[in-house]
């Protein structure tokens, strides 16, 4: 009986701490979030009143919000495909091939990875500077630059975003999808080879079906943390501008709550909590294979 | 003979191209962090010259003035302080929770573990604004009790937020691998006559220290990183600044001042920790990684 009043004593102490500051900063927002949604609270004031969904019709007469949505759907799409199409590939021919420095170009490609967005952010703004810019100087050597390329400007600064949000993620996935796929045991690859399937086919047939559970698990993360991605560099690298060409749902939710628009502010974060579960969902449904055992 | 020799000669030519494609991404990687490097010690009439020139001198005055006149160093010892104090908080509160999540069985150990999984779907950054109200209305009602205020512009709120919100990705990856050991280690401490306590922290722990370490790592990566949090919850005008907020505030006043050597010594000041922690570390790094599988 002693021994287990110890114990509960033990797993209340060690468990409370954790679960207490789980609740306060995580569950309690989060609750949150969907109940503020449906209310309209004074700037400075916590007094708040009830408006029932009218957060949520404002929302979809709001263009500026229509479009931050269409750009963030627009980022974590070509984000996704590019970044994980270069990462599985390279990781496969880092892994199968003999290739001499191995070891320093997987150095090299993880290094994006450990950098603040906001140094990204810096170090992108000098390459796309527009006078003296790093890639305006060098493509200035090909062709006559009196009116600069504006790679910040209106049309191009949504591409400008995805080369600097794949440049920071790529090294990351490649080095875990490099630790899996080297478990693939090679005597599969060996007798692939003497049936005569080439590299591609490989890939394809043994590579990607072997390390599947592992790509689904790392797709659904890559997802969620990509909405978050592409608020963090939108925030550093443009503000949302120009003219809101580059805005995105979550910055548009913090640019709302900076104007002290509360409610408008917690309607655009429940519409990206939904967004973001779900397609979660979608994709762990689509991507939803027999696991393969090696 | 005729066929082999192509077919060794097109496989040449693969692994060329190959070797083409890898060194021009390493390029695009090592080129523009190395640029930076050399920015931060030109003079500011240098750049509006070749910006691939190299700089003329050693010009150090570029990082006195951000880490005085731009408050750089200040910043610097606020970011030590906050990420130091996050990753001890969420050692002391994350470890004992992961070892009793896993190992012990209670009423609720089910829920409590499902909750803390669905936690990993929560981004931080989605509930910034409910935190930062929650603090705000907290500080109001301070304020009227006892009339100072602390929960807003305090780096040890901002410590504990982080170390909170750092807690599902902790406890998931500790869990997962204190399940994996074999109970015969607690039986026989038990059996010496060794407490739960004793035995979790002599017994248990010196074993996770692999695990320990990557954490370590990856949250000490994502504190010293981190910038929207910081900016929100500390956002009057003498709050103390984390390094990566000081570092958007001179970028965006740079822009006005022009004052692009200052700037680039600020980026170095805040990417050069990561990257000599990352030189000494990057085979933890790289192959604790795999023990996660995901970020937050």
């Amino acid at each position: 009986m002693n021994k287990n009043k110890g114990r509960s004593r033990f797993l209340v102490l060690c468990l409370a701490p954790a679960t207490i500051l789980f609740f306060l900063f995580m569950i309690v927002p989060t609750v949150n979030v969907f109940r503020m949604s449906l209310f309209e609270r004074g700037a400075y004031s916590p007094n708040e009143t009830f408006v029932g969904l009218k957060n949520f019709q404002m929302l979809l007469s709001d263009t500026q919000f229509i479009r931050s949505m269409q750009n963030m759907i627009l980022l974590v799409v070509v984000v996704t495909i590019i970044t994980f199409g270069f990462a599985l590939v390279f990781a496969a021919i880092l892994t199968r091939e003999k290739i001499k420095g191995q070891n320093i170009f997987r150095i090299i490609f993880y290094i994006p990875n450990i950098l603040s967005v906001v140094v990204i952010s810096g170090i992108f703004s000098a390459i796309y500077k527009p006078e003296n810019g790093m890639l305006n100087s060098i493509i200035g050597l090909f062709r006559d630059m009196s009116d600069p390329i504006l790679w910040k400007g209106e049309g191009l600064v949504i591409p400008s975003l995805i080369i600097a949000m794949v440049w920071q993620a790529i090294g990351y996935y490649m080095v875990m999808y490099m630790a899996s796929m080297s478990a693939v045991p090679g005597s599969l690859y060996e007798s692939a080879n003497l049936d005569g399937a080439g590299r591609v086919t490989q890939f394809f047939q043994i590579t990607i079906p072997l390390i599947w559970t592992n790509i689904r698990t790392t797709l659904t993360f890559f997802i969620i943390s990509t909405i978050n991605m592409a608020f963090l560099f939108v925030k550093a690298m443009t503000s949302g501008g120009p003219n809101g060409a580059s805005d995105v749902a979550l910055n548009y939710m913090y640019s709302q709550k900076d104007a002290g628009l509360y409610g408008y502010s917690m309607a655009i974060g429940v519409v990206i909590f939904l967004f973001s579960f779900a397609l979660s969902a979608v994709v762990n449904k689509a991507t939803d294979r027999e696991p393969l055992e090696f | 003979m005729q066929e082999k020799q192509t077919s060794r000669s097109s496989e040449r030519l693969y692994m060329a191209f190959i070797y083409l494609v890898l060194g021009l991404l390493a390029i695009s990687i090592v080129v523009p962090v190395a640029w930076v490097f050399m920015a931060s010690i030109k003079q500011n009439s240098e750049f509006y010259s070749n910006p691939w020139a190299l700089p003329a001198g050693f010009y150090w005055q570029n990082f006195v003035d951000a880490w005085n006149g731009a408050k750089m160093g200040s910043y610097m010892l606020n970011s030590v302080v906050v990420t130091a104090l996050a990753l001890v908080l969420l050692l002391i509160i994350a470890l004992p929770a992961a070892y009793c999540l896993a190992r012990f069985k209670f009423m609720g150990q089910k829920v409590l573990h499902t909750l803390f999984m669905a936690g990993l779907f929560i981004n931080v950054n989605y509930i910034v604004v409910p935190i930062f109200l929650m603090l705000r209305d907290g500080d109001n009602w301070i304020k009227n009790l006892t009339g100072g205020s602390f929960l807003l512009n305090n780096l040890f709120v901002l410590a504990i937020v982080y170390a909170a919100t750092a807690l599902p990705f902790t406890i998931y990856l500790l869990s997962g691998y204190f399940a994996t050991l074999a109970h015969d280690y607690e039986e026989a401490a038990y059996i010496d006559g060794a407490g739960y306590a004793t035995t979790m922290i002599r017994i248990i722990f010196p074993m996770a220290k692999p695990s320990i370490i990557t954490i370590i790592l990856f949250n000490f990566l994502s504190f010293w990183n981190e910038y929207i949090i910081s900016m929100t919850l500390m956002s009057s005008t003498n709050a103390p600044r984390t390094l990566p907020v000081g570092l958007l505030n001179l970028m965006q006043a740079q822009q006005s001042a022009a004052q692009y050597g200052t700037m680039y010594a600020g980026l170095v000041l805040v990417m050069l920790p990561t990257l000599i922690l990352y030189i000494c570390v990057q085979k933890q790094l790289t192959q604790g990684m795999t023990v996660g599988g995901l970020k937050g």
